[in-house]
């Protein structure tokens, strides 16, 4: 038998397959993400066990900032729009066609609807400058539960009663913001809305218990 | 130096001899590196970037007939407050009675326990449902966080029937500390 000559076999491996994968997940990834976009507060949410999605589409969220600011927010620009004319009209305040477009665009917006105009008449990178976030007073909300907050919230809805209401509170504003909030909201007898949360684990006893669930259905 | 390996794992069954050959096999390991690299951030964006909600019933404040006809047993109710001690939660059980009732204590971490243990002393009704209700009162100066916190107790210790309900003055003159509220205090809090 003739020597078996002993291969030398390369330390490399191919890695055009793992190569191919990775670039696929990758795309795949970088496609279906969706930056936060830039937020006029920043909220640090409590945590819960609760694992419910928030809806994507269709939502007024009314943050609550730590000193108990209340900005709104919600999405579809027609609506946006129609509710700015309508909110506009109520309390006699003008905005130019360019300070609506901005509106429109724009994200949340936390102050008295008669500062509006100056608002959304900066520019986008003045409008996050710290001094001028810092100042925001927030939607008034006053103690009859019928101010401007109300209005905006009545008004949204009325020209899209699919919006749902999340509330994202600072886990440090105190209960008496939140109850303010809540409160205009059952003034239109909003009695069901969510609470935008970040995830916490579950104890054990829980997962135990779900997965018992789980089992049983099968 | 001409000569280009095409194939090494198919056709390179015979060995050729002569000039060394250049590889056209990059070295892919930084590459990959990056990649997964890359992989590993949007997955962790995507799946956080998304926030979690939970999803709250407030009992409905219009005075209608439905509403009266919910009286329930007064021995099943327990009532949970908290101020702005945010380490204990105050609680009594049944109805409120000015003057006799007094707030009992627990500690805020062991809140679970002892949830449980209350879900067992109210007992079971024939379909096997807890009779517990809790009512939860919050103090004007409580966190917001308490109030998420306590809702989420609501949901891992399985009790279906609860409410957040406003704290009545005698109530809140219950709990240490707290006194009247008047203006001076309110303009203090606003300072700091």
């Amino acid at each position: 038998m003739p020597k078996v000559k002993v291969k030398r076999k390369s330390v490399s491996l191919d890695m055009t397959a793992m190569c191919d994968v990775a670039f696929l997940l990758l795309t795949f990834f970088m496609l279906t993400t969706k930056f936060k976009p830039d937020e006029v507060v920043t909220v640090d949410t409590p945590s819960s066990v609760s694992d419910l999605k928030i809806p994507e589409s269709n939502l007024i969220t009314l943050y609550i900032a730590k000193k108990g600011v209340v900005y709104m927010d919600f999405d579809g620009q027609e609506h946006r729009l129609r509710t700015l004319n309508a909110m506009l009209d109520k309390y006699k305040v003008s905005m130019t066609d360019e300070q609506k477009r901005e509106f429109m665009l724009g994200g949340a917006f936390g102050m008295p609807i008669a500062e509006l105009p100056a608002y959304f008449g900066m520019r986008k990178e003045e409008r996050n400058r710290k001094e001028v976030t810092e100042r925001l007073t927030g939607v008034p909300s006053d103690t009859t539960n019928r101010g401007e907050l109300y209005d905006w919230i009545l008004t949204a809805r009325s020209f899209n009663p699919k919006y749902r209401i999340a509330i994202k509170g600072d886990q440090e504003a105190n209960y008496e913001y939140a109850k303010k909030v809540i409160a205009v909201l059952q003034e239109q007898n909003v009695n069901r809305f969510n609470l935008i949360t970040s995830l916490e684990m579950k104890p054990a006893e829980m997962q135990a218990r779900e997965k018992k669930k789980a089992g049983g259905k099968h | 130096m001409g000569e280009v390996n095409t194939d090494q794992g198919g056709g390179g069954k015979h060995k050729k001899k002569g000039a060394k050959k250049m590889s056209t096999k990059i070295d892919m390991t930084p590459m990959v590196d990056l990649a997964f690299l890359l992989i590993t951030f949007f997955m962790l964006t995507t799946t956080f970037s998304k926030p979690q909600t939970m999803e709250l019933n407030m009992p409905d404040k219009s005075k209608d007939e439905k509403n009266k006809s919910m009286k329930v047993k007064e021995s099943r109710t327990l009532t949970l407050i908290m101020g702005k001690n945010r380490k204990t939660v105050y609680y009594y059980d049944g109805k409120f009675e000015p003057e006799e009732t007094k707030l009992k204590k627990v500690d805020y971490d062991k809140i679970r326990s002892f949830l449980l243990k209350k879900k067992e002393e109210k007992g079971y009704n024939e379909k096997g449902e807890p009779q517990i209700i809790v009512l939860i009162k919050f103090e004007d100066k409580a966190k917001y966080k308490n109030m998420v916190d306590l809702l989420d107790e609501m949901h891992i210790c399985e009790i279906p029937t609860y409410a957040i309900v406003d704290i009545s003055e005698a109530e809140r003159l219950l709990l240490p500390g707290a006194g009247p509220t008047t203006e001076k205090d309110k303009k203090q809090e606003n300072k700091s």
